[in-house]
């Protein structure tokens, strides 16, 4: 039984910041924005959270395959900025979008893969023939300590995936996961910021996962990279997923279409599900994706997904990733601390 | 007093060595010597080993007893010993074990050295570091160890018309050499604009000028020289092996552009060798940063005070010149796992004075020297070695 993607959808707040803007205020050099080859970050609205993205990301996914949402039979949300420490994300996003209480939910946390964790979750479930649908969600408003490398890069987004057998705009041929205890990159209880194992979170963790996932998958199916006509990769800078598509054999061509970090930033569990995201966008019926993800911690999960003839019917009937890109709000930093809470009275 | 001789001498790759610990590290060095000296572990007699700040880095101390533990000795109950001097541990270590090979207390002596430095973070590995400064004087009051050889830059600029181009040249052929050796940490050519235009850590020393913080391990295994001549067929014998204090902080020195205690270390290996500074042939010494190479071999005589910047730049001391230093790739570009630093270099020596350092090669090499500094120049050590 062919299990895939029917529908998709994605939010990105309107605000931005400037990386320069962030090096001003921290003194460091103009050179960062281009040594990480990121120029903006996507900043949320006051009232916005890792909530009221996955609800706008999760209705955009209903809108363009106008599925009913009674069928949805699971809600996966991953993030790791999870509004409450103990009270599903997934319960609101639930009552926000579905008619029933006829569905199973729960949040899922692995740092940046939570989204792609969920989504196998759901592939799973359907899979087993347990659900008919399952909705799994990446969203994140994540967070970067003053004046850390991480809030450079730690951005607002989130994606929604609906999971099914039937009516499939792209198929999910297989996937794969590479896993392993690497502490690269953490948050305690308690903690308002992560904390980061600086050049440690680089080779032993990004690089040896996402190649250890991707190289699995690709042996597993016999593929080899030129039998995919797009690639994506998580994405926590623009440099990484550059480094890690050549390492692998990927083209540049292959991976620009979903390459949308250096606009948005790191949107943490949405990033690689953005990505993909922007991908279908553009992608012809017939067209192979290769998908990799990465969460610290660490762990990759991989994906070989095929387009379908349905993507032509869908495409339009909800925003792309580039209606939300362009145009935004751009914020200084004073502004930007008061929507990120960075400023407590 | 007994001659002793390096039979044997092991050091793993440096670098970020995420996959291993620095027991691992000891082991694999420790193995690569003795297998090299071709001894077996009951012949061991006594066990040294160069450590900076174990206790720092991944929370261990009592190095001493865990590398005789790691190496398999722990049931031969071989005497085993941790020093500590800043950055010349790993020397010190060296002279200690040739001290207890020429006294007659021993005759198979292992000197080791080793450092695990990216098990945490740079900021913590920075202040680790900076306990080899004057705690009291010099870092409550903000100063860094690139700040302390800043000033001594910035001294040696005026006084003597030293450029930072100059200061770069030493980079660039630190690295030159390190592409043609195996174990180094960064095998790649840079060039002068690359260290101007890489990021200012303290004016004048950009982050190209500095040695970087790395993991790494190496041993030499030393006997009587007598002893050696049966046990190997290219033994390298130690010709001088020197050392000298100097105060601790820089503000108290006598010139804050001339380290003192390389001055005497390097007198008395010279007297003690018999030689001039013109007869050596290879040297390694002590490049942390890079004006630390110029007032190095400046202190060391190998070019009059104040020449160092413009003899580096003219290529006086690059494989094939008159003078090859740092064949290595240095501190900067081999990587600078303090402990193991100063017996790195000694395995270096040896494997020049072998003929057995490849493309890096220095053609008849027969005298080698090598200088490991502690500090801003607390200590500093000088070894001479020859076929």
């Amino acid at each position: 039984m062919a299990k895939g993607i029917l529908s998709y959808g994605v939010y990105i707040p309107r605000f931005r910041i400037r990386l320069e803007e962030i090096a001003r205020v921290w003194g460091d050099g103009e050179e960062i924005s281009e040594g990480l080859r990121v120029l903006e970050k996507s900043v949320p609205d006051l009232d916005e959270d890792t909530v009221t993205i996955a609800v706008e990301a999760a209705r955009n996914a209903i809108d363009r395959c106008s599925a009913d949402p009674k069928r949805i039979g699971a809600i996966y949300a991953g993030s790791e900025s999870h509004p409450y420490a103990v009270k599903p994300t997934a319960t609101i996003v639930g009552q926000a979008v579905c008619s029933s209480s006829s569905f199973t939910a729960a949040d899922f946390e692995f740092a940046c893969k939570a989204g792609t964790a969920a989504l196998q979750a759901c592939l799973g479930m359907v899979g087993s023939g347990l659900i008919d649908l399952g909705l799994a969600i990446g969203a994140d408003v994540s967070q970067g300590a003053p004046g850390d490398m991480l809030e450079y890069t730690a951005a607002a987004g989130g994606a929604a995936y609906l999971i099914g057998s039937q009516d499939l705009a792209a198929e999910i041929e297989d996937t794969y996961s590479f896993t392993t205890d690497t502490p690269d990159f953490w948050r305690r209880e308690g903690m308002p910021y992560p904390e980061h194992g600086g050049r440690f979170t680089g080779e032993p963790a990004y690089f040896k996962h996402v190649t250890g996932a991707a190289r699995g998958l690709m042996k597993r199916l016999g593929t080899v990279p030129e039998d995919y006509d797009y690639a994506v990769f998580h994405q926590p800078n623009g440099k990484f997923p550059l480094r890690v598509s050549r390492m692998l054999g990927f083209s540049k061509t292959q991976i620009e279409p979903g390459l949308i970090v250096p606009l948005i930033g790191n949107t943490y569990s949405a990033s690689c599900l953005i990505g993909l995201a922007a991908t279908l966008d553009v992608a012809r019926p017939g067209e192979r994706i290769f998908v990799t993800s990465f969460g610290s911690g660490a762990g990759s999960d991989a994906f070989s997904i095929r387009v379908t003839d349905r993507i032509d019917e869908i495409r339009c009937r909800a925003p792309s990733v580039r209606d939300y890109i362009g145009g935004g709000e751009y914020l200084d930093y004073a502004m930007y601390a008061r929507h990120k809470g960075k400023l407590r009275v | 007093m007994r001659s002793v001789s390096i039979i044997g001498v092991g050091c793993t790759k440096f670098g970020e060595r995420w996959d291993v610990s620095l027991r691992d590290m000891i082991a694999e060095a420790g193995v690569l010597a003795i297998d090299d000296a071709e001894i077996s572990g009951e012949q061991i007699d006594a066990l040294y080993v160069g450590n900076m700040s174990g206790g720092r880095f991944v929370e261990q101390e009592h190095i001493g007893a865990l590398i005789a533990d790691c190496a398999g000795l722990s049931r031969l109950h071989v005497p085993s010993t941790r020093v500590e001097a800043a950055c010349a541990s790993g020397g010190l270590a060296l002279r200690q074990g040739i001290l207890a090979v020429a006294s007659g207390y021993s005759d198979i002596v292992i000197a080791a050295g080793v450092e695990k430095m990216t098990d945490v973070s740079s900021g913590t590995a920075a202040d680790a570091l900076a306990a080899a400064a004057d705690r009291e004087w010099e870092c409550f009051f903000g100063a860094t160890f690139p700040a302390l050889y800043a000033m001594m830059a910035r001294l040696h600029m005026r006084r003597y018309g030293t450029t930072h181009d100059q200061m770069a040249a030493v980079a660039v052929k630190n690295h030159h050499h390190a592409c043609y050796n195996p174990i180094a940490q960064y095998q790649m050519e840079i060039s002068i604009e690359d260290v101007s235009r890489s990021p200012m850590v303290a004016d004048p020393l950009h982050i190209l000028d500095c040695s970087p913080i790395s993991d790494g391990a190496a041993a030499v295994v030393l006997a009587p020289t007598e002893m050696a001549k049966k046990l190997s067929e290219s033994p390298i014998k130690v010709a001088a092996s020197a050392q000298a204090s100097d105060t601790l902080a820089l503000h108290d020195r006598r010139d804050l552009t001339t380290l003192d205690a390389t001055v005497h270390a390097g007198r008395a290996a010279f007297v003690q060798a018999g030689i001039e500074p013109r007869m050596v042939d290879v040297a390694e010494v002590h490049d942390c940063f890079t004006i630390a190479e110029i007032l190095a071999i400046e202190d060391l005589g190998f070019v009059e005070k104040g020449q160092g910047g413009q003899a580096t730049e003219e290529g006086l001391t690059a494989i094939g010149s008159s003078l090859p230093v740092n064949t290595s790739g240095g501190l900067k570009a081999c990587g600078h796992p303090v402990g193991a630093t100063g017996i790195k270099q000694a395995y270096e020596i040896a494997l020049q004075l072998r003929g057995e350092a490849g493309r890096r090669q220095v053609d008849e090499a027969e005298v080698g020297l090598a200088h490991n500094v502690g500090g801003s120049g607390g200590t500093a050590l000088v070894h001479i070695f020859t076929r």
